[in-house]
């Protein structure tokens, strides 16, 4: 069965892992960036992520069921693509939007090209892109964090972009969640705890996420601020997606390159995409754009940094 | 008689340009946005399919092989040139929505590829009862995109709102939501015929 092999590079070593096993150990590693989520922006963030799992895991149930395929409804990569898309979304939206976008995350994200490890876009992104696109007026709409009713605030990268950043956010506030933005995207603390526990399990490797952030780093470094090399790169780094996209969703077995050469092309060139589309592009953030576009590049990456075969 | 019936009805499910040939899709993306434009363009494109198979065919033989695409663009942009200046007269709306798509029929796949593939080779009526028969088939085509992708992109059919309260999809009304719409078509359309065989 394809499904139950985790390919990377060779040489191989039998380990007890399953995608099942992987994907419920991911489940759990971003279960503190919910909690502070709805600790930040209340109940709705629950009901939100709620939505969006079930309807995630449902649609996969009847999709695996129309494709006469093994059902994997429960091997916990529904789960995961739900809370993703789930943490991608501002607290405000009324319910059916998380339901809308994991119906189109597993049925257009993954199904239509043959299901789970057969995706060539990461589902979660799929589904956030298609509400971005279809429904900008909720999509864009942030409720101020720890106010717990409609009061709306706009995301700092946003006041960045329409020039309207008049003091200077902490970066305590930045790391700890106290900023407008999305449900799981904010609390920059209790998402590291979450990479924390992939990288000691070994399930992701540093090469994306610490390539993807150093080169967004570096480069809103250098051209961030009207003066060359005088931008405020910490705040990019703790500000909008970059840590969840780059820890969470640039990191997917399946739509990322196999090798670590691979990987680190991809996560330079997610950098440079992000910080392009947030110093000069229309949009204030690009963290799910540009994850998307390498997902698009990966197989090319694939073929040019294939492995040596031993002894050729 | 029969074959002629053959020749008309092949356009329309056997060799639907849109949905079997695959071709033609830049205009399909283009103006599929509302059934209204869908239907202009399909009764615009199959008066060029008609009138440039039915003037191919007639003369075939007068034609020079090495030559033979230049002449039948002058004949198929006679045509468009009928269409487009009837349609200024008649509805500026519509030629205000189609736009640049109307002048672009010239060079529609699906003309030239009928005129090559087939009025140079067939009699006046197979060619008449062949052109008809794909302009049939692509305007079809083009009103099914055309009003799955205005229902869910406006929430709206021909112009009026179907479903009170129904938030539109704004992506739909989008060229990505185009290629989504044909995409998803295509498969279901190769999965009907897969099944059959």
């Amino acid at each position: 069965m394809k499904s139950n092999l985790i390919v990377s590079g060779s040489p191989h070593i039998h380990k007890k892992a399953s995608v099942s096993r992987i994907m419920w150990t991911v489940v759990i590693s971003t279960i503190p960036a919910g909690i502070a989520g709805v600790i930040i922006f209340g109940l709705d963030a629950l009901w939100i992520i709620l939505a969006a799992v079930i309807a995630a895991v449902s649609s996969e149930w009847v999709f695996g069921i129309l494709s006469k395929r093994k059902v994997t409804a429960l091997d916990g990569s529904a789960v995961i693509t739900g809370i993703l898309l789930a943490y991608n979304l501002p607290s405000g939206v009324p319910l059916w939007l998380p339901v809308a976008g994991a119906i189109f995350s597993i049925a257009v994200g993954k199904a239509v090209f043959g299901g789970l490890g057969q995706n060539i876009f990461n589902p979660a992104l799929v589904g956030r892109v298609f509400l971005m696109a279809s429904w900008p007026k909720y999509m864009t709409t942030f409720p101020k964090p720890f106010s717990y009713d409609a009061v709306t605030s706009a995301t700092p990268l946003a006041m960045l972009k329409e020039g309207k950043i008049l003091e200077h956010i902490p970066y305590l506030d930045l790391f700890f969640g106290n900023r407008g933005g999305c449900i799981g995207e904010v609390c920059i603390l209790a998402l590291l705890i979450g990479a924390a526990i992939l990288l000691i399990k070994g399930y992701i490797t540093w090469h994306i996420p610490v390539t993807y952030i150093f080169t967004t780093a570096i480069l809103t470094y250098i051209f961030g601020a009207s003066r060359l090399f005088h931008g405020d790169w910490l705040f990019h780094i703790l500000s909008g997606g970059l840590i969840l996209g780059a820890f969470f969703m640039a990191t997917d077995y399946v739509a990322t390159p196999l090798t670590p050469k691979g990987q680190v092309i991809f996560g330079v060139g997610c950098g440079l995409i992000t910080a392009v589309i947030r110093l000069w592009g229309g949009y204030p953030e690009g963290v799910s754009y540009a994850i998307l576009m390498m997902n698009a590049a990966t197989p090319f990456i694939d073929r040019y940094t294939r492995n040596r075969i031993y002894g050729t | 008689m029969k074959t002629l019936i053959k020749e008309f009805t092949k356009g329309i499910i056997k060799e639907n340009p849109t949905f079997v040939l695959v071709l033609g899709l830049c205009p399909t993306l283009a103006v599929s946005v509302t059934v209204a434009n869908g239907i202009g363009m399909g009764i615009a494109a199959t008066f060029v399919l008609l009138g440039s198979s039915v003037i191919v065919s007639l003369i075939k033989d007068f034609i020079p092989g090495k030559i033979r695409i230049p002449c039948y663009i002058v004949i198929i942009a006679t045509f468009v040139t009928i269409a487009e200046m009837s349609m200024k007269a008649y509805s500026p709306v519509l030629d205000r929505a189609l736009g640049i798509y109307v002048p672009l029929i010239v060079v529609n796949c699906i003309v030239l590829g009928r005129a090559e593939a087939f009025a140079c080779k067939n009699n006046l009526a197979s060619s008449f009862f062949d052109g008809l028969g794909m302009g049939v088939g692509f305007t079809l085509a083009l009103i099914l995109i055309s009003a799955i992708r205005e229902f869910l992109g406006s929430g709206q059919l021909l112009g009026h709102t179907l479903i009170k309260g129904f938030e539109p999809i704004f992506v739909f009304g989008m060229p990505s939501g185009a290629l989504l719409v044909i995409g998803l078509l295509l498969g279901f359309f190769n999965f009907l015929k897969n099944r059959k065989t």
